[in-house]
């Protein structure tokens, strides 16, 4: 009491103590946010310099160094009509769309069904499945016996090759089944009593009750095929059967001399860089556009992800 | 004495007379088939065949399993017949390591190599190349989790202490951005801006640095890899501990205002031992890939001028392998590679065990 009561006099006598009682905290906070500030302009300002980048002068381009805080006059969209008009890149998407398509097909349909076989109570091999599964998380053929085994089964220089042996990604399944499992069995019992067979209590119970963790095996799975190029580049060997990463990682890395032939020669050197920082815009945009929307389903299955894997 | 379990069976002991009796030879075999049968009738108390007492065998119990769950197992096979032939078939191939693989003999068909199948090892450990690409690899790895792994949780930590909920949002979402970008895009990325006319270089220059193109030097290789590396996954890295952050009782946060203690303190003595089983977990994680550095991004980022420090063990065995078809000398070099990260995997779990009693199993 006395102490607060010679506090409020303090307060009282000397006005400009209020001024002055900037805490320790304050400061932190300050510097926090101007820290927080810095973090989003280190994200950003590489994207924003490709995009902005890839809109500007090809010639004006080439002679700047530095950073770039507008595109250079005069702008153009030309370079994004040599990436669409180019028929490695469009069919390049459609390698990509096509094992998007299936592959999400087949890695969702694998995955919840291997998924709901382990939260099955009562079969007798469920035991065994399930550590023929965790076993692969800690041990694995490795690239050559893996790259042979593809050869053997003779998916080389098929888009097969890109679906089928990443199926299933186990770290998946059990995020998977970790949603699966926090659904009550008494549901799958009383389904069963009621004449419904496995696979219909997934398809009509399970998959309703876990939208939003298939909603983040979309998004993992989709996102895996999307970028992956590694797999593509060893296993195919026609240009026309290379998904868009492969058909970007050669363009970028050699010279993009043969993108554009209707251009001058000095030009073209120009508008190589130029098509470069468009491919790029392109082949990003699409995710980057889809990932905010899926933020607070992804937030759980990192979470369930970490913890059970 | 079993004698009580069952009828009294006066011929149980007299098994081996039958068994003559009905002019059996007398061979090893049947003796002690005849034995074994008498042995087994005692212990039990019943006889061979008194199907009332006797359990199920395992296989009938089997067959009546699969019949119950016939509707279960039919949903699996697809993700049984999956794993052993993209996950166990490529398991079985690890033996072209001990042998010298030759496509057309295949993998059982190829001879084994000299030294009891281990002269594949033998060559690598004596090769120039083991010291080099060892050496990277752990100083990629160890560099990378020494400046990456606390990243995601300093970052998470002052996210926490942001009051504006739709500010802290937004930084979030930011940062998760490059996560979601290709190693493709990134490494190109990362190579036109170190290249002599990209703006880090020019960044660089500005206070003293190169003015050339940075990933032609071997050093700078190091620091351009695990710098963009904590450029890329901070944000995404950071969502595990601000959601383990979120889960720490806020009473804990009252009481320890009432003791005194500041905003420091209470992270000090509050937040971080909220979350370090969290911490601990991720870490064990993350020891558990020491041995797998990111070899896409150093396939797309290295250069035969920068092999000397950027050359890691996977892409050595991606070079021996399936550029030099050298099958069987490359897949050992994985086994190692393998074999060294279990090792690491298991220390740490030890080691995690004996102080925090947190392990991965």
């Amino acid at each position: 009491m006395v102490t607060g009561r010679g506090k409020q006099q303090k307060k009282q006598v000397y006005g400009y103590e209020k001024r002055k009682k900037i805490t320790g905290y304050q400061v932190f906070s300050v510097c926090n946010v101007i820290l927080m500030l810095f973090v989003i302009l280190v994200t950003l300002y590489p994207v924003y310099y490709i995009v902005i980048a890839s809109f500007s002068d090809p010639g004006a381009l080439s002679r700047h160094t530095g950073l770039l805080l507008a595109p250079l006059e005069p702008y153009t969209g030309r370079a994004y009509q040599l990436v669409f008009q180019n028929p490695q890149i469009v069919t390049g998407f459609q390698n990509t769309l096509f094992v998007l398509a299936v592959g999400l097909l087949i890695n969702l349909s694998l995955t919840m069904l291997g998924a709901f076989f382990l939260t099955i109570k009562g079969p007798m091999l469920k035991n065994v499945i399930t550590f023929m599964i965790i076993f692969t998380m800690y041990f694995s053929g490795g690239l050559i016996p893996s790259y042979l085994n593809v050869k053997d089964l003779g998916l080389m220089n098929s888009l097969w090759a890109l679906i089928l042996p990443g199926a299933i990604s186990t770290t998946n399944l059990i995020i998977m089944k970790s949603a699966f499992q926090s659904i009550p069995n008494s549901l799958i019992e009383s389904a069963r009593l009621d004449g419904a067979s496995y696979f219909q209590i997934l398809v009509r119970v399970m998959t309703p009750l876990s939208k939003a963790t298939i909603a983040v095996m979309v998004l993992y799975y989709g996102v895996g095929h999307w970028n992956s190029w590694f797999s593509a580049s060893i296993y195919l060997r026609a240009g026309d059967k290379f998904p868009l990463q492969l058909v970007v990682r050669n363009i970028l890395n050699i010279s993009a001399s043969a993108m554009s032939s209707d251009v001058g020669m000095d030009e073209m050197a120009q508008m190589a860089d130029l098509i470069k920082y468009a491919l790029i815009v392109v082949t990003a945009a699409p995710i980057l556009a889809i990932y905010p929307f899926l933020q607070k389903y992804f937030v759980k299955g990192v979470m369930v992800g970490a913890i059970k894997g | 004495m079993k004698w009580e379990m069952g009828r009294w069976r006066p011929w149980g002991g007299f098994s081996l007379l039958f068994h003559f009796r009905k002019g059996n030879v007398a061979g090893f075999a049947g003796v002690r088939r005849a034995l074994m049968r008498y042995r087994k009738n005692r212990k039990d108390g019943t006889r061979m065949g008194n199907k009332k007492k006797k359990k199920e065998s395992l296989l009938r119990r089997l067959g009546k399993d699969l019949r119950k769950y016939a509707d279960a197992y039919i949903l699996v096979v697809p993700v049984v017949i999956f794993y052993l032939l993209f996950c166990y078939k490529p398991m079985y191939g690890i033996l072209i390591a001990f042998k010298d693989f030759s496509p057309a003999a295949g993998i059982w068909g190829s001879d084994w190599t000299t030294s009891y199948g281990f002269q594949h090892f033998i060559d690598f450990f004596q090769s120039y190349y083991f010291a080099r690409i060892l050496k990277n690899t752990l100083v990629i790895s160890l560099t990378s989790i020494i400046f990456g792994f606390p990243a995601p949780i300093i970052l998470a930590l002052l996210l926490n202490e942001l009051k504006n909920e739709k500010f802290k949002r937004v930084v979030q979402t930011v940062s998760y951005m490059p996560h979601f970008i290709s190693v493709v895009v990134i490494c190109s990325m990362i190579l036109m801006f170190t290249s002599n006319k990209g703006f880090i270089t020019y960044l660089l220059s500005l206070v003293g640095g190169p003015d050339f193109s940075l990933l032609t030097r071997p050093e700078y290789f190091l620091p351009i890899y695990v710098l963009s590396g904590i450029w890329q996954e901070i944000g995404w890295g950071a969502i595990i501990y601000l959601a383990a952050l979120s889960g720490i009782d806020q009473e804990l946060y009252e009481a320890a205002k009432i003791d005194g203690a500041g905003r420091w303190k209470q992270t000090l003595y509050v937040t971080l031992p909220g979350i370090s089983g969290t911490i601990i977990i991720m870490l064990l994680l993350r020891m558990g890939n020491v041995m797998n550095v990111g070899f896409e991004k150093v396939m797309l980022l290295y250069n035969e001028g920068i092999y000397e420090t950027a050359d890691v063990i996977s892409t050595f065995v991606y070079r021996k392998g399936l550029q030099d078809f050298q099958w069987s000398y490359s897949a050992a070099v994985g086994i190692f590679n393998s074999v060294i990260n279990f090792a690491v995997v298991m220390i740490f779990n030890k080691i995690s065990r004996k102080f925090s009693e947190v392990s991965l199993w």
